[in-house]
């Protein structure tokens, strides 16, 4: 039940994408889609009851595994964060630059490239 | 599976110095040398001629590099087998030429230490993705290349190149977004990001639904990367709004490397894709050689023209992938070299082109081979072989992949195939016809007295690939073929450990 | 108290900052160096490191948070901390195991747990927060404070 709030958070962030007229809703949009995502990635290491990914001192890395949530989704979701926020800096940047060129935030006046 | 290649070199030393040098180099440039165009661009230079020479001395080889030590199913792993190899001297071969062409055509662009970092670090991207043996790091690694290419089509903050970098950057981040929910999918069927060990889990359990919708999604995110039709919006808008070095690698190796390697590796070895999933990969394949085809004989801009026409030749390449048999697998690695080396020479021909006259469009173009008389022989050369003329490289491979396709049964896609390859001949004799063979057009009359139109790093590196051509023409010859050509296809075939 | 416009925000948000930058600061280092027991490292610490010179900027003024950690700064060590990561990485290589980011020191049993267990983690993990720090912190200042020239300018991810 929890998956279908994750795919929900991701449809909303793609409908963003797709129908904003303003090219800072599509960046925040997209972010919108890449939190659903984590959010995907990070539900699926859980465990029910499990404790968090931390060895205590003095703790048998068989139990510590027995017991502990999964902890790779976690490393992958901290790197995915990192590149994504790397992505949003070069998209603000981009729409930065693309105000200064054309003077507007909406996608529809931005059209040089045809054919 | 030895860790010595043929030369009896270590290479299990060398795999991860396709990475950290790169890496190194781009990081060295921002520190030491940023302001001294000369420096930083020589500096690449040196690394892109290693990194040529590290390819050369792994062919034949096959390695695994555990990182840190760790052993396999817990470490992150690096591996180097004939696909991978060829896939190297790929990437770094065509990088070498396009670092010495952008020697001298960079010199228009200020900032362009900037340039050269951001070029270091798409190739370590590349080389990280050819060598990555776990899912997550063929993930980090692909977006390294393309946030490096996101910023490399923007360089000079023209209107266009931003425009098309901004739809390119949004469209590759909702791709990567779906690589990654399927990345999710298949490390919660299968509790593996090892590919090996992944290739083990998906062959016992066969591909049930969860699996197959993974497939679907990696088809859907690697299409965007690969630009099959209909993923391909991005592309006519990017690759030529880019600087014509930057449009050499995207469309030379970037596509290929990211897109049509890992559907050639998730295909193959890890899912272990039966016939119904390679059909989706033959229609992709033919979608795009038509759409691109047809798109391509419309255009009046060089460089919008060539990115159709990639798109189309990508077609070609995916359609020998989804055959399946051993033959179509070679016609498609061999077609994947030749594209990479005529398409970016045809793109750094477009770009001495417009560093010398200032216009992309054929209308205004024309007697060129009088004006530049190395960029016509050589675009002579790549448009040859593009249209499939023998006794030139395309010609061999789409042969071959137009007789896998009969050999498969398929006659309806080689009798497509051999028509599109007859609309590649149509529009290059177009771009040969107006721009090179024409008469020079009243406006351009200063072109023939202009001193300094090609220069000589251009020359040099046009030549290089156009000799790269002729060369890969010769591989059908046998000899250098069986090692490497057939070994990479034979690997690609074999799914399960390897 | 001066009546005069000064650059940043209130007078109250001014002294607040004064007082914390140094504890924010001091929070971002612990993170990093704890990195190898506590949740956090490099990315994490570096990002806090970063958002104390951010919280200077923002409040004080650019010009304050300009004085203490330049463009020019930044921009090194951004370089600097991931060419450091990328030594450590290859220094692995030339010990006993061999292997491009071995850990190549070993603590023994007591010392696991404490500061300076962790091998190569630690120093890694400096380097790295050093990087993510001066990054962010230079993402944000070419961003907001500068003013955009006419010619292109570099971006601040990667």
């Amino acid at each position: 039940m929890i998956y279908s709030l994750c795919l929900l958070l991701i449809l909303v962030g793609l409908y963003g994408v797709v129908a904003s007229r303003q090219t800072v809703k599509i960046v925040i949009s997209l972010v919108i889609m890449q939190h659903g995502v984590h959010l995907l990635l990070l539900l699926i290491g859980y465990r029910e009851g499990g404790s968090p990914p931390i060895v205590d001192s003095g703790q048998a890395l068989t139990s510590f595994a027995g017991l502990s949530v999964d902890p790779l989704p976690q490393a992958l979701v901290l790197t995915s964060i990192v590149i994504g926020l790397g992505v949003l800096a070069l998209m603000v940047a981009l729409c930065v630059r693309l105000y200064e060129r054309y003077g507007t935030f909406d996608v529809t006046e931005i059209r040089r490239l045809r054919g | 599976m030895g860790d010595f290649d043929m030369f009896g070199v270590d290479i299990r030393t060398l795999v991860p110095l396709f990475v950290a040098v790169p890496l190194a180099a781009a990081l060295l440039i921002q520190l030491i040398t940023r302001e001294r165009q000369l420096l930083s661009g020589w500096l690449t230079n040196v690394t892109m001629l290693s990194l040529v020479l590290m390819s050369c001395l792994a062919i034949g080889g096959s390695a695994l590099y555990h990182l840190g030590g760790w052993p396999s199913p817990i470490g992150i792993d690096l591996r180097l087998d004939n696909l991978a190899t060829l896939m190297l001297l790929v990437i770094n071969t065509v990088g070498l030429a396009v670092s010495l062409y952008s020697m001298d055509y960079m010199r228009r662009y200020t900032a362009t230490g900037h340039f050269y970092s951001l070029f270091l670090l798409m190739v370590t991207g590349m080389n990280g993705v050819v060598l990555a043996a776990d899912l997550f790091n063929l993930y980090v690694f692909l977006e390294v290349a393309a946030v490096a290419s996101y910023s490399l089509v923007a360089f000079g903050c023209a209107h266009e190149e931003l425009e098309a970098s901004f739809k390119y950057i949004v469209l590759g981040s909702l791709s990567s977004a779906l690589i990654l929910v399927g990345v999710a999918l298949v490390y919660g069927i299968t509790g593996t990001l090892n590919m090996t060990q992944m290739a083990t889990r998906v062959a016992e359990t066969g591909m049930d639904a969860p699996l197959l919708l993974a497939f679907a999604l990696f088809i859907c995110g690697f299409s965007f990367k690969a630009a099959l039709v209909p993923f391909h919006a991005w592309l006519p808008d990017a690759h030529p709004a880019a600087p014509a070095p930057v449009s050499a690698m995207l469309s030379g190796v970037l596509i290929k490397a990211i897109g049509v390697y890992v559907l050639a590796r998730l295909a193959f070895n890890v899912f272990g894709a039966g016939d119904s999933e390679l059909s989706l990969l033959r229609w992709l394949g033919i979608v795009s050689m038509i759409t691109g085809g047809l798109l391509a004989a419309g255009q009046n801009d060089i460089k919008r023209l060539f990115a159709y026409s990639s798109i189309s030749q990508i077609g070609f390449i995916v359609l020998g992938l989804g055959l399946g048999t051993p033959l179509g697998l070679v016609g498609a690695l061999y077609h994947l070299v030749n594209h990479a080396l005529f398409k970016s020479l045809l793109f750094l021909n477009a770009g001495t082109v417009e560093y010398a006259t200032g216009t992309r469009d054929l209308r205004k173009l024309g007697g060129l081979n009088q004006a530049l008389p190395v960029t016509g022989a050589t675009s002579l050369i790549g448009s040859m072989s593009i249209a499939g003329l023998p006794p030139f490289n395309g010609f061999w491979s789409k042969l071959i992949i137009v007789l896998a396709c009969v050999e498969a049964g398929y006659y309806g896609f080689a009798i497509v195939a051999v028509l599109v390859s007859i609309v590649t001949l149509a529009y290059q004799l177009k771009v040969q016809r107006t721009a090179f063979f024409a008469a020079l057009p009243k406006e351009l009359p200063a072109l023939l007295s202009k001193p300094g139109r090609e220069p000589r790093l251009m020359s040099l590196a046009m030549i290089l690939l156009a000799i790269g051509c002729l060369a890969m023409s010769l591989v059908v010859l046998g000899g250098l073929r069986d090692p490497w050509l057939i070994g990479a296809a034979q690997q690609t075939l074999s799914a399960g450990p390897f | 108290m001066t009546t005069e416009r000064q650059p940043g925000m209130s007078m109250i948000v001014r002294t607040v900052t004064r007082w914390l930058k140094g504890p924010i600061l001091l929070f971002g280092i612990y993170i990093v160096l704890y990195g190898h027991i506590t949740p956090g490292g490099g990315f994490g610490g570096g990002v806090i490191i970063a958002c104390a010179f951010i919280l200077i900027m923002l409040a004080l003024g650019a010009q304050h948070g300009l004085r203490l950690f330049s463009i020019g700064v930044a921009s090194r060590l951004d370089s600097a901390g991931l060419l450091l990561f990328l030594v450590i990485g290859w220094l692995g290589t030339g010990w006993a195991s061999g292997y491009f980011f071995a850990n190549f020191i070993t603590t023994p049993p007591e010392a696991w747990f404490t500061l300076f267990s962790g091998g190569t983690m630690p120093a890694m993990n400096i380097a790295l927060g050093l990087k993510v720090a001066s990054a962010l912190f230079l993402v944000f200042t070419v961003l907001t404070a500068l003013k955009i020239a006419a010619t292109p300018a570099d971006e601040g991810a990667g």
